[in-house]
């Protein structure tokens, strides 16, 4: 009985939608605004967004201008050894019990390096449990320059929980993973999934934040209150 | 509130913050105004061709095994959403910021039906503690000073230690993190939701939509049928534009894309999606061609900010789910026209709204719009009672003199009934004060003077 009713509603709400759109409405346009860019063709959304870095040098720079407005932690490395001896700082600083990790050729190279009880999420995990690591590690489906941005998927990196569970989310990133924009991030999706998406798509910028008390600025809302994004070869 | 010099004080200072924020944003863009005009272009496509992109949304959520059910009516889905819980015998739900869920008033009937409801945004949250509605649609506390949620989380949580945004975040997050462990049932709106791909997408900065959509077995969105854009790539814009008009940031925190329950091969997330498409007088605003753009709005909540009339009577004067200007365009269409058209005079016209507008509504011309079709639609019987009887008060000088000393002479009773039904002015008066009676007329006044 409730598919049917389903089924009416959706007949008479699409039946309405058709019957309100019979009346065309007007193009918009917006006051003061030329139709076409003084460049000619059409305006894309690359041509009005901020703009995006286009080598990798600057890429690197772009990225990291925004983590510093963010308060994300970001570091270039140069090699696996240098990023081993990254995180065994950061472990020390910060006292780490238990990792949280999710699979991938970087994760599973690094973690057993540090030395300390790892538990992955990939099988299925209790939450209580990834609640009490002291930080998760996943690697990532993409950096974005532009808004210094780390994209993540409930299939490649990590779940839905991994990154906004423990208190601090580390993300691995490879080289050839830093876009330049947030249009080239999404075509990097629809290249990599089309036609079968992860349940999840996460554009994550900078860690968890509120500034709903007073628009002052609080990290650690609920989601970490650390993001660091190592980038290596 | 509009005489609380204090309370606007506050409102003050916290736009004004924005506003820095917001303009320093604008600027990092190659062209901001091109950008409303490619944002208007989507969002004409997207609202123009809404019965065929929302059949392509459900088949891609479908696809991914969401369950998806429409609700013509607030009242449906309330029905819904509350069927879903009792069907699974949850007592507890979480819930991320859902202004749809304000306006279908979904609070109140889960929590009759036995079930708690907590609300995870920290802003949310607070207004939740107080009893209290959102004060703003993007900035649900902003009327609120930290000694004053110190003192609600001291009543109501025992646990404040000081009046620190900090601590007192710790303490939220702490309270919230154990819900979200024993909730049954995870609700959140949305921001957009795209056609192509069949995804819902929710903008949050705090992780709490995040949160809410990883740990309970039962996910469920409740969306507006407007919120569907055509493309995958359209987020590319306005990801960045709701972020700037709407918190002067670049990006916000976490901007999510959800297409279903746990996948085979995934890690966790729920057992069941959930996605309600909202109806509740938007077909209805739909079918006007003239005002049909106010259905663009991506909830910014921009032209509150700019509005001299909302940072003068602030958010909770208005009695409506949405505030400000856009509230006034498209409450009368939502609700009922001759029951909200006042909100239509409540407006200075000077198209501030108009101007910050990110997706170029054309507000400020949708309020002349409403006042006009206010005009024209057939008035209540009492309003035209009343106005029969103005007029021949209003053409007389001796008439008016006379009602005008009458009215001077009798306000000092107007005490006694006020607030009581015998007041001739409640209709008036449940809502607002009565402006004082002049001591004197000008006529009176500029007799003594000559």
């Amino acid at each position: 009985v409730v598919e049917e009713t389903d089924v009416s509603e959706r007949e008479q709400i699409l039946g309405r939608v058709r019957e309100a759109l019979r009346q065309p409405s007007r193009k918009p346009h917006v006051h003061g605004v030329p139709r076409v860019p003084t460049a000619g063709g059409d305006r894309t959304i690359a041509d009005v967004l901020p703009v995006a870095a286009t080598d990798f040098a600057s890429r690197v720079e772009q990225f990291l201008r925004n983590a510093e407005e963010l308060k994300s932690d970001f570091r270039v490395v140069g090699s696996a050894v240098e990023l081993t001896h990254n995180l065994r700082l950061l472990a020390e600083a910060e006292g780490w019990q238990k990792i949280a990790a999710h699979r991938g050729a970087s994760v599973e190279w690094v973690v057993p390096r540090l030395g300390l009880p790892v538990m992955w999420t990939d099988p299925g995990f209790d939450a209580r449990e990834l609640e009490a690591c002291g930080v998760g590690i996943s690697e990532c489906d993409a950096l974005v320059a532009q808004t210094g941005s780390v994209v993540v998927t409930s299939r490649s990196a990590g779940g839905r929980a991994l990154s906004v569970l423990p208190p601090h989310h580390v993300v691995l990133a490879r080289e050839e993973q830093l876009v330049g924009s947030l249009p080239d991030a999404l075509a990097l999706l629809r290249e990599k999934y089309a036609g079968d998406f992860p349940s999840m798509i996460s554009f994550i910028t900078g860690p968890s934040r509120t500034g709903d008390i007073e628009r002052i600025l609080v990290l650690g809302a609920h989601g970490p209150r650390k993001l660091t994004v190592i980038l290596h070869p | 509130v509009s005489g609380d010099l204090e309370h606007r004080r506050r409102i003050q200072t916290a736009l004004g913050k924005y506003e820095v924020k917001r303009d320093e944003k604008e600027r990092l863009f190659q062209d901001w105004a091109g950008a409303r005009q490619l944002a208007a272009e989507r969002k004409w496509e997207a609202v123009n061709g809404l019965a065929d992109h929302l059949e392509a949304l459900v088949r891609g959520l479908e696809a991914r095994g969401t369950r998806v059910h429409w609700a013509s009516t607030a009242a449906q889905a309330r029905e819904i959403i509350v069927g879903i819980a009792r069907d699974r015998k949850a007592r507890s739900v979480v819930k991320s910021k859902a202004m749809t869920a304000e306006e279908v008033h979904l609070n109140e009937a889960l929590e009759q039906a036995g079930v708690e409801v907590v609300e995870s945004d920290l802003g949310e949250f607070i207004v939740q503690l107080r009893e209290e509605p959102p004060y703003h649609i993007v900035f649900p506390a902003m009327h609120l000073t930290r000694g004053e949620i110190q003192e609600v989380f001291q009543k109501k949580l025992g646990d404040a230690p000081s009046d620190n945004p900090e601590e007192l975040t710790l303490v939220a997050r702490r309270v919230l993190r154990r819900k979200y462990v024993e909730a049954d049932l995870g609700i959140t709106g949305a921001n957009f939701a795209v056609a192509e791909t069949g995804m819902i997408a929710v903008t949050e900065n705090e992780g709490n939509a995040r949160l809410t959509a990883a740990l309970p077995r039962t996910m469920v969105t409740l969306l507006g049928i407007e919120k569907v854009v055509g493309r995958l790539e359209d987020l590319a814009l306005f990801w960045p534009m709701l972020a700037t008009a709407g918190a002067g940031q670049l990006i916000t925190g976490y901007n999510t894309l959800y297409g279903g329950p746990r996948q085979p091969g995934e890690a966790d997330g729920p057992e069941e999606y959930h996605v309600v498409l909202l109806d509740n007088g938007r077909t209805a605003l739909l079918a006007d061609a003239e005002q049909r753009d106010a259905l663009h709005c991506i909830r910014c909540g921009a032209c509150l900010n700019v509005c001299p009339i909302f940072r003068n009577v602030g958010g909770h004067s208005y009695g409506t789910t949405y505030c400000g200007p856009i509230g006034s365009v498209i409450t009368p269409h939502l609700r009922e026209l001759q029951e909200w058209k006042h909100l239509s005079y409540a407006s200075s016209l000077c198209g501030a709204c108009t101007e910050a507008c990110p997706v170029g509504i054309d507000l400020h011309h949708h309020l002349l719009q409403n006042r006009r079709n206010a005009a024209a639609a057939k008035p209540r019987w009492w309003e035209r009672l009343a106005f029969r009887w103005f007029a021949p008060v209003a053409a007389s000088s001796r008439l008016w003199s006379l009602v005008t000393r009458l009215g001077r002479w009798t306000r000092p009773f107007h005490r006694v009934v006020l607030g009581t039904r015998l007041d001739p002015a409640r209709a008036w008066t449940r809502t607002r004060g009565l402006p004082p009676v002049a001591r004197q007329t000008f006529k009176e006044w500029w007799r003594k003077r000559t």
